[in-house]
């Protein structure tokens, strides 16, 4: 079970809490991770990559494991920690502001 | 006996103000969607208790939201539950692609960016939501970059009049300071293929086939900033208002100048008379009085707030020329607020109601056709939009 931590309107949006948990088939990648929330939760289609270019969004970022991987192909193997569900995703919105 | 409903979109969130016919007693309610940029609230005029919303972010795109009792409980269309084989895919409402299909659609070519250089459409986000007069699934979203989409499913899915984007002028269409946003949908009662957008900055656009073809009607305009003038398109066109009575008569705030045109848009004069200032950027024809409209005059496209420090909103009987300032219950010293295109709105109850919200928060009444005013509400965040329901 991969668990995976939502930043707060999307969880608001989506009338979750903090870390969902998700059954992602291998290869477990941010790309099959992203399907999974999408596939169960429909509302958050879009808002976490782009509709038409499947392009993460510009102030979103992906942590795992005290890594940044938000610039890595969104199709290599995530760490085995998360793979294993020892350690969440984490799916972040920029701070932004002054 | 008769009430009103105010829908009002904020920089963080959106509010329902409700009171009786009177006017004098306000409940408020929200803010719905905290913390993201809600553009703009509109209820069905076949079913008032159907209310469309644009929700905004830059962190999470857009989404669209539904509420089908008067606002009570909101539900974004087709989000939760798995489409029937009948229903479009879940997870549709937020998709806003260019249709580029050959056998409906139109290439996605390129429109002028502030330096000068071609860029690519790019969707942004949902300025405008216009529901149909006949029917409460049919809703018309203007969106940045300038593009018509349509439902006709309750905001499920959306499929663009790409006739529009694909006018042969869009190479000539640049953004206004907020971004090239469709903001203006007016649909008619009378003639239902007639359809007018206004597009920042391009101009207005007329489809008397009902959004498959459109034709630029900007001329007269004249624009000084443009290297011509009164060019065919790139007039930044702020705010445009009908009476529903007269479908061919159209009232224009633009970025300078107030309009009216008496054929469609075919042409335009000028009616700016003696306006302190001509910038601004909202319009509205009175519910009942077609020559009877309101602006709200902003100092200057440097300067974003009423001249002087008071605020007030400017009224003609005549259809333009002639205005009349209505101050009573306005601030009239120390107020530096805007007041956005698409943040003012009439109701239709005998004794016509005036709203409009500001940039400071305020949303401010006259339930007597502008002699008075009061707020509602003073310290909400920054307005975006305000319409108001008339319920019988």
């Amino acid at each position: 079970m991969i668990r995976v931590e939502l930043p707060y309107h999307l969880r608001k949006l989506a009338k979750l809490g903090k870390v969902v948990e998700l059954n992602v088939h291998d290869p477990v990648t941010q790309h099959t991770v992203i399907d999974a929330i999408e596939s169960k939760y429909p509302m958050l289609t879009g808002t976490i990559r782009d509709h038409t270019t499947q392009q993460l969004r510009p102030f979103l970022r992906i942590y795992a494991c005290s890594e940044d991987l938000s610039l890595n192909s969104p199709d290599i193997p995530l760490p085995e920690k998360v793979r294993s569900g020892k350690e969440p995703l984490l799916i972040i919105g920029a701070i932004a502001g002054g | 006996m008769s009430s009103v409903r105010v829908l009002v979109g904020t920089h963080k969130g959106a509010f329902i103000l409700n009171s009786d016919g009177k006017r004098k007693n306000w409940k408020v309610d929200g803010p719905f969607f905290a913390g993201w940029d809600i553009y703009h609230v509109k209820g069905s005029p076949v079913d008032p208790d159907r209310i469309y919303a644009s929700q905004t972010s830059d962190w999470f795109g857009q989404i669209i939201q539904r509420s089908d009792d008067g606002g009570k409980t909101w539900n974004i269309p087709g989000g939760e539950k798995l489409p029937n084989p009948y229903e479009p895919p879940a997870g549709q409402s937020n998709k806003f692609a260019y249709d580029t299909s050959t056998a409906t659609g139109k290439p996605l070519t390129t429109h002028q960016w502030y330096d000068g250089t071609q860029h690519p459409w790019e969707f942004k986000r949902v300025w405008h939501l216009e529901p149909s007069f006949t029917d409460s699934n049919t809703v018309y979203a203007g969106v940045e970059d300038a593009a018509l989409f349509k439902t006709v499913n309750g905001g499920k899915s959306w499929n663009e009049l790409a006739g529009l984007r694909g006018h042969r002028s869009g190479s000539q269409w640049a953004p206004g300071a907020g971004g090239m946003g469709l903001h203006t949908i007016l649909l008619n009662q009378k003639k239902m293929d007639r359809m007018y957008v206004a597009i920042s900055a391009a101009g207005v656009f007329r489809s008397d086939d009902g959004g498959k073809n459109w034709k630029p009607v900007n001329r007269g305009l004249v624009s000084k900033h443009m290297p011509n003038p009164e060019a065919e398109v790139g007039h930044c066109v702020h705010h445009i208002a009908l009476h529903q009575s007269r479908p061919d008569i159209l009232f224009m705030q633009k970025h300078w100048d107030v309009m009216r045109s008496d054929n469609a848009g075919d042409s335009w004069e000028e009616v700016s008379g003696n306006l302190p200032t001509d910038f601004g950027f909202a319009i509205e024809v009175h519910a009942h009085e077609p020559e009877t409209i309101y602006v709200i005059p902003i100092k200057s496209d440097s300067e974003h707030f009423p001249m002087e420090g008071k605020l007030r909103v400017y009224r003609s009987k005549t259809g333009g020329n002639e205005w009349e300032a209505l101050t009573k219950g306005l601030p009239q010293e120390n107020c530096y607020v805007n007041v956005l295109r698409d943040a003012m709105a009439v109701d239709s109850l005998d004794s016509c109601g005036i709203y409009f919200g500001t940039t400071g928060g305020q949303v401010y009444v006259s339930p007597d056709s502008g002699d008075n005013w009061s707020a509602i509400v003073r310290d909400l965040p920054a307005v975006y939009s305000v319409e108001v329901q008339t319920l019988k």
